[in-house]
């Protein structure tokens, strides 16, 4: 009946329909992350009330949460794409975890950088060396260790299945940053939203982090079909597909 | 062919590392004499304050001899790549992951031991009380192994790059952070007096996880790095 979909996703396996499909998807992508993020960002900066306690000092949580949500999300998508790099050898797959990284390292210093703003007037200092902290620092490490054993080898393919391997060992570090504030007393609050169960947050100012949320993930499938694009062309650079686009764009 | 065993591989492997490593002798005391001079710089940064001194010993330590070992990591494969040997073993038909297992262990005797048996000599230049000796000797004894299995993997990972030391740094450090935590809180809570088994534990187990499975990620990572 359905026998299209599983076509369909092999087919998609091959870097001229991804780089199609890629390039069809990124403005759609890029969109919706703009419309919820500017929705997102109005109900959260101008119709969600002040905190009864932090004042209006709060509302850098609407970047500090999906930020860090990202920061974990993205590795994980990078650690899955790098064993399925490494089991089935796919060349999409190491295009899709090596361009995670990038993307996934700017998240997480976001979240290190907001989070760190908003401590200053909420715990009065900068950076404490508590369990999310840390681990969400050693998640910035992880990422750019990834980067880093990519860009050393010589050849690409064989620099991203190696900083594939660095990714898997890595992802025993997103359930320490996740589970870090109930498994040690930390500094850091425990979580306020549940997305399966009771969240202990109003629904005034739950509905724009959700929509920030949702605008993160958007910008995150936008920015990883560009990226994935122009690396997918400079990787099959001496194919014909590559050259025929090629010569289509250089004529005028 | 030679139908050796695996045991008797083992051996013969171990064996040809150890004889190696002896052969070079001056190049082991080289981690020994950096810990023991990044050890003395301490003093002299911070001023030779007693309370002072006591308080951050056992983390000096730590930190010193983690990266003495980082600085001989790089050498673990070096010479066997540079003469092709490593491409035999990976080649030869025993299992690549016990073999690597005894590389491992050959590098932590020759690396790390020395290393800890000076421990003691640079814990007291730091004023350690001697209370905490134990607990700093029974931590070493179990962080060190873990670090070179942990490290041979990323080593195995970079052999295949042209400059990878700093590279190295990078990527063993962040994974080495529980690892100093714990050995720091069994030291730390010696020194004052607390019972201090319950890190050591949870180092042991670390450990007894990483025997099992460094190898075969050290092999894995190995043949990622060698295929081209």
């Amino acid at each position: 009946m359905a026998s299209w979909i599983p076509l369909w996703l092999h087919k998609l396996g091959s870097p001229p329909t991804f780089y199609r499909f890629a390039g069809a998807l990124r403005p759609w992508a890029m969109g919706l992350a703009l419309l919820l993020g500017a929705i997102g960002l109005y109900g959260g900066l101008v119709l969600a009330p002040p905190d009864y306690q932090q004042g209006d000092a709060y509302r850098i949580i609407f970047i500090h949460v999906p930020s860090a949500w990202m920061s974990m999300f993205v590795y994980a998508v990078m650690g899955v794409s790098g064993f399925i790099a490494l089991v089935w050898r796919m060349k999409l797959a190491e295009v899709v975890a090596m361009e995670s990284a990038p993307i996934g390292a700017a998240f997480t210093f976001i979240t290190l950088v907001t989070g760190s703003l908003w401590g200053k007037p909420m715990w009065g200092t900068w950076w404490t060396w508590d369990a999310r902290l840390t681990s969400e620092l050693v998640l910035l490490f992880l990422y750019l260790g990834v980067i880093g054993l990519y860009h050393a080898f010589e050849d690409r393919r064989q620099g991203a299945r190696a900083a594939s391997f660095l990714a898997i060992i890595g992802v025993i570090n997103v359930p320490i940053v996740h589970y870090s504030v109930t498994w040690w007393n930390t500094l850091h609050q425990g979580s306020t939203v549940n997305i399966f169960g009771h969240s202990k947050m109003a629904w005034d100012m739950l509905w724009p982090l959700l929509l920030m949320t949702l605008a993160t993930k958007a910008y995150y499938v936008a920015s990883l079909c560009r990226r994935a694009r122009t690396d997918i062309l400079a990787l099959e650079g001496g194919k014909d597909w590559v050259r025929r686009i090629a010569e289509d764009e250089a004529t005028p | 062919m030679s139908g050796a065993s695996l045991p008797q591989a083992c051996a013969a492997m171990l064996r040809r590392d150890l004889t190696l490593a002896w052969r070079r002798r001056g190049d082991l005391a080289m981690p020994v004499l950096y810990a023991v001079i990044v050890a003395v710089l301490f003093p002299f940064a911070l001023g030779p304050d007693l309370a002072l001194l006591q308080r951050i010993a056992a983390g000096v330590v730590l930190v010193t001899v983690l990266l003495a070992m980082l600085l001989a990591l790089d050498a673990m494969f070096a010479s066997d790549i540079e003469d092709g040997s490593l491409e035999q073993l990976v080649l030869s038909p025993q299992p690549l992951a016990p073999m690597l297992g005894m590389k491992i262990l050959a590098h932590w005797l020759a690396t790390a031991l020395p290393l800890i048996v000076v421990s003691p000599l640079l814990a007291g230049m730091l004023h350690l009380p001697a209370a905490a000796m134990p607990a700093l000797l029974l931590a070493l004894l179990l962080a060190t192994p873990l670090l070179s299995l942990l490290g041979a993997v990323l080593v195995a990972l970079t052999v295949g790059t042209r400059r990878s030391g700093m590279l190295l740094a990078l990527m063993l450090l962040p994974l080495c952070v529980p690892v100093v935590i714990f050995a720091a809180g069994a030291v730390a809570a010696a020194q004052q007096g607390l019972p201090w088994l319950a890190p050591v534990a949870w180092l042991a187990a670390a450990l007894i996880l990483a025997v099992v499975l460094a190898p075969l990620a050290c092999a894995a990572a190995l043949r990622i790095a060698l295929d081209s």
